[in-house]
């Protein structure tokens, strides 16, 4: 699909009527939601999937011989397909539905602790959220192996230069987000996973980020390891996914004992389930996984071409509108960068500005979006951080602009 | 005066503010008269946890009531301190822990209060009171 097509065939202010949430009023003002990359809106699509699962066919799954039960277990191994298929991995089994990122990250740093030793290193991006520093930094303390951090420059870009350097024959795992949650930054994770590759290190790439605007291909990435939660992509929170290759789920451990992730159990010995169940251990967000399906086929149906697109065009529209504000600075000027804004304005605080924007029904995140180490590499409290998905619109931009003004006049 | 006709007396005050907007700027503007802490209390021990912005709060003990300075880098929470501070400062330990607030809902606040919110209210409250618990023990 060529640009123009793309224009041509997408209407935003079809795409809208989708998400009722956008149609309310926050402090008697028009609701301005660019608070996206915390978690996105759910289009009425995926909130029919979730009331028809409770309305219609909710059962426990996969030991059920009941109709419901059948239904319910159809509908979930459908929507790990679905979600199979969009981030093209070999197998179904290789999708393991989690309660979200976090989870799958803990997952694997869990199963790693049986797999690492003294001496062994682990390096972790600059980019990182905590969520994606502290697992690892609690995965080298149980193993005695070592932490290295691979560093970024001004713009938030990861100096690859440097990474090549920290690599060696010890560095037994790289973990690296796909796209940075504080800058919006997209790292160069196929030359990070190949160079990985090289020396036999694995690859955790957190995607919790890029699934809302790109569609990795995890063969063609041949990441081991890839990560995401289904509430950043229109869908419900409590469920992600963690893919993991074949090789990989086979070698480590499982995570968390009980139902579900057994094949024979005696006080003697339990032998594990395979694939996908033996890291699924409980009745799993049946609901949320199917949802999750019906989100993935919601975003395919806009399209990511078409969404990037859009989104690339509202990037630059705030980019340029925000810095024709003055003593206005972003944070995260990265080349390959996604539709979010990290800034602050002259020395005024975050926090004021968000309280104030709030006021008028305009939602952006404030403070250090679970991302200190890059705070600190900035010498500031936080940012405030807008971030657009495919429903918003310039006119609200230019909203969100004419309030910031406002904002700053009662502030400075 | 007593801590209650303090807080009856800003509640006059706000209920002059027709709009958020000139309560958030009538707000700023008590921010700026905040009796300043002393820079060198401006540390670790002295800072309040649970803000986004920073807090910082001293309280030293005249002639039986207790003194309160602060200060913050954010504008917004500035002014909350500075309410607080009206409030509390120059007051009788036992006055302070025995003292509501409900006075903060009142001036159309409310939002502030909630324990999740990333200002701190609850948490500068707490530790006004935990000061005048302290003192409370010195003095009996």
């Amino acid at each position: 699909m060529n640009l123009t097509e793309t224009h041509i065939n997408f209407n935003v202010e079809n795409i809208r009527k989708d998400f009722p949430i956008l149609k309310r009023e926050v402090n008697g003002k028009p609701l301005v939601y660019f608070d996206n990359a915390a978690t996105s809106q759910t289009p009425q699509q995926v909130i029919d999937v979730i009331v028809d699962y409770y309305s219609s066919y909710n059962a426990n799954i996969h030991r059920g011989v009941h109709s419901l039960s059948q239904e319910a277990t159809d509908a979930y191994e459908q929507a790990r397909i679905k979600i199979q298929h969009h981030f093209n991995a070999k197998h179904a089994y290789e999708v393991i539905l989690t309660a979200g990122t976090t989870h799958g990250i803990n997952l694997v740093a869990n199963g790693f602790s049986t797999l690492l030793k003294k001496g062994d290193e682990v390096l972790v991006s600059a980019l990182e959220h905590h969520s994606n520093i502290v697992p690892w930094q609690m995965l080298c303390e149980r193993t005695g192996a070592k932490l290295k951090v691979i560093p970024m420059n001004q713009n938030g870009e990861l100096i690859l230069s440097e990474y090549e350097k920290l690599l060696n024959e010890n560095t037994k795992l790289v973990f690296v987000n796909h796209i940075s949650n504080a800058l919006g930054t997209i790292n160069p994770i196929e030359e990070i996973i190949e160079k990985a590759h090289a020396i036999g290190a694995a690859v955790l790439v957190d995607g919790a980020q890029a699934c809302p605007h790109i569609k990795p291909d995890v063969q063609k990435l041949d990441v081991d390891f890839y990560v995401c939660s289904a509430h950043k992509i229109c869908g419900p929170t409590g469920v992600g996914m963690l893919y993991g290759k074949e090789e990989w789920l086979n070698k480590l451990p499982p995570y968390q004992g009980g139902g579900e992730m057994i094949a024979e159990v005696s006080f003697e010995k339990t032998t594990y389930a395979g694939l996908p169940h033996k890291f699924e251990a409980g009745t799993p967000n049946i609901c949320g996984g199917i949802a999750f399906g019906a989100a993935v086929d919601y975003m395919n149906t806009i399209g990511f071409d078409t969404i990037a697109n859009y989104e690339n065009e509202l990037l630059e529209y705030g980019t340029t509108e925000l810095l024709k504000i003055e003593g206005l600075k972003i944070y995260g000027t990265a080349k390959n960068k996604i539709s979010v804004i990290s800034f602050n304005v002259g020395t005024i605080h975050p926090y004021d500005i968000g309280t104030i924007l709030d006021k008028m029904g305009i939602a952006v995140r404030t403070g250090h979006h679970c991302a200190q180490p890059i705070m600190d590499f900035y010498k500031i409290p936080g940012t405030i951080r807008a971030s657009f998905m495919f429903y918003n619109t310039k006119e609200e931009i230019d909203l969100f602009i004419s309030s910031l003004r406002k904002a700053i006049a009662m502030l400075s | 005066m007593t801590i209650e006709e303090i807080q009856n007396d800003i509640i006059d005050e706000f209920s002059m503010f027709e709009d958020w907007e000139e309560r958030y700027q009538y707000m700023i503007d008590l921010g700026k008269t905040l009796p300043l802490i002393d820079e060198k209390y401006k540390n670790e021990d002295h800072i309040i946890k649970g803000c986004q912005s920073k807090v910082w709060v001293h309280a030293e003990m005249d002639n039986d009531k207790i003194e309160f300075t602060a200060d913050s880098d954010a504008i917004i929470t500035k002014g909350i301190i500075a309410i607080l501070i009206r409030v509390f400062s120059n007051q009788h330990p036992k006055d302070i822990i025995e003292a509501d607030t409900e006075f903060i809902d009142k001036i159309g606040l409310k939002e502030h209060l909630s324990p999740t919110r990333a200002n701190g209210l609850v948490s500068m409250i707490k530790q006004i009171k935990m000061y005048a618990i302290a003192y409370q023990t010195q003095l009996s």
